[in-house]
């Protein structure tokens, strides 16, 4: 009866959640009290989800998959923009470089909540074709999914441009005209001799922005998107296991970043260029 | 694709009261987060191996956890568990007190990092100089490192106010009524949420690039003062 009771009230709660539009009424019809008493209970983890066909655990680490679906997708779109407005920040004449900079400014003086709020509700009203089909056709989970893609990719973009810009500053100017003299054109010293360097250099740094960026992804849990964190506030509402649910969900965050760091520091060594700062001699 | 601004000038004293709470949310964080975070930072540099390993635990756990998840743990678990041993059986309204706490300890851990490279950043012979002049550790900390490295320090920590400025929107989470906050649930009872969202975006883009330009002209200052 205990287990009917469950699911049958997870069952509700879960369809209350998907209709009501956001993801924060969940905080306000939460008491909290009823789970800090007694320890910590693993069988928690196997018990059914809000997805019924899933346990909590895979419930869990499917919202960890979608966070770092997300991250990857953002960081590609992060990546090519904010190396192109980066690089832009290093040219000569006034122009490129002031557009970089209002980018940066602009994406940067912003929260990041307000910009997904823009991208999820106000874009698709302002482009009364794309967004029309954005709103019918496109399926809830992907228009978050998008919307998500679009803010944190170009919010991320404003932070890797400023890295990329300073990588290349830190290799003085000498190789720009040492690159020009060879008679390479500007696009070619770019491409073959600053780049190359100023990302090696930057791979510290441009790890921690994707540990930012993996950490911003909660941050669409405010507009549903099924992330790790929303899961976890999600599977602490259905059980009243408000401890084990979070805590499961902390533990998977941290893991993430140890794995993500390893992965950085093994690419560090494998790209590492001889006479360069870690660089083999 | 029409505007209609009409709202906004109603609406302007209520979102007067969500900016109050943001901006206490602010002072709030970047004060106790300063002190704590130098307390932090004289921990993780201090020659005691216990003190050090708990600076660097903390610091470590709040930057590995996204904000949002450190504002769920304290609206759902932490605060409830120590209200519930202090005041048992009472029900009080806590989301402010859980934001300014979180908020707190969250940017500690931030601070601490940007102030204990500030530390490090002056170099080992004053400490040494100083011990030799006979202080203890204690007073070269405060009267020779301490005040320059502050100085030094001054406008990465004011970077960072702007940023924690700006995560305070997150509060949205636990329902707490921020500026973004006012401005969202105006917009969603008159109907204009585009427009709020939006006017709210532009404050926050004001705000924050006015403030980053004075924190740039300060740096340029400071730096000519220590040159000189």
């Amino acid at each position: 009866m205990a287990l009917h009771t469950l699911l049958l009230t997870s069952f509700d709660a879960f369809t209350a959640l998907s209709q009501a539009n956001h993801f924060s009424l969940l905080a306000s019809h939460f008491s909290p009290n009823a789970a800090l008493i007694a320890g910590f209970d693993f069988s928690v983890f196997l018990r059914p989800s809000p997805e019924s066909a899933l346990n909590n655990l895979s419930y869990l680490l499917v919202g960890l998959g979608w966070s770092l679906l997300l991250a990857l997708a953002s960081w590609v779109v992060a990546f090519v923009i904010g190396s192109v407005i980066g690089v832009m920040r290093t040219l000569p004449g006034r122009i490129l470089p002031f557009i970089g900079a209002c980018y940066v400014e602009l994406f940067r003086n912003i929260p990041l909540l307000v910009q997904l709020f823009i991208w999820f509700f106000v874009i698709p009203d302002m482009t009364p074709l794309l967004g029309d089909w954005f709103k019918q056709k496109v399926p809830p989970i992907w228009q978050e999914f998008i919307a998500g893609t679009a803010c944190l990719g170009l919010f991320t973009a404003a932070r890797i441009a400023e890295q990329v810009r300073a990588g290349i500053g830190s290799l003085g100017a000498g190789q720009v005209g040492a690159g020009l003299a060879l008679g390479l054109k500007r696009r070619q010293v770019y491409l073959l001799v600053l780049l190359p360097v100023a990302y090696r250099i930057l791979i510290p740094t441009l790890t921690s922005e994707f540990l930012n960026l993996i950490k911003n992804t909660a941050v669409a849990s405010t507009i549903g998107y099924v992330e790790l964190a929303q899961r976890s506030a999600s599977m602490a509402e259905t059980t009243s296991r408000v401890y084990e649910a979070f805590a499961a969900g902390t533990l998977l965050y941290a893991i993430l970043n140890l794995l993500v760091m390893a992965l950085a520091r093994g690419l560090e060594r494998f790209t590492a260029l001889p006479g360069f700062l870690g660089g083999r001699r | 694709m029409f505007f209609d601004w009409s709202a906004i000038p109603g609406a302007l004293p209520i979102l007067w009261q969500g900016m109050i709470v943001t901006l206490q949310i602010t002072l709030v964080g970047v004060v106790v987060g300063v002190l704590l975070g130098t307390l932090l930072a004289l921990f993780r540099l201090s020659p005691s191996r216990l003190l050090s390993w708990f600076s660097a635990t903390y610091v470590t756990v709040f930057r590995s956890i996204p904000l949002v998840m450190v504002l769920f743990w304290f609206h759902l678990v932490l605060i409830p568990l120590v209200v519930g041993l202090l005041f048992p059986g009472r029900r009080l309204e806590l989301r402010f007190i859980t934001a300014l706490t979180a908020f707190s300890l969250f940017e500690a851990s931030y601070y601490a990092e940007i102030i204990r490279a500030g530390i490090l950043s002056v170099t080992k012979g004053q400490f040494s100089a100083g011990l030799a002049l006979g202080m203890n550790r204690r007073q070269v900390m405060r009267l020779v490192i301490l005040p320059q490295a502050l100085r030094r320090m001054v406008p990465l920590l004011l970077t960072q106010a702007i940023i924690l400025f700006q995560d305070s929107t997150l509060v949205y989470v636990i329902n707490l009524d921020d500026f973004f906050r006012k401005a969202y649930n105006v917009g969603n009872t008159v109907g204009t949420l585009n427009e709020l969202i939006l006017f709210a975006g532009a404050v926050y883009l004001v705000i924050c690039t006015l403030a980053s330009g004075c924190v740039r002209q300060l740096h340029r200052k400071l730096t000519v003062l220590t040159v000189k």
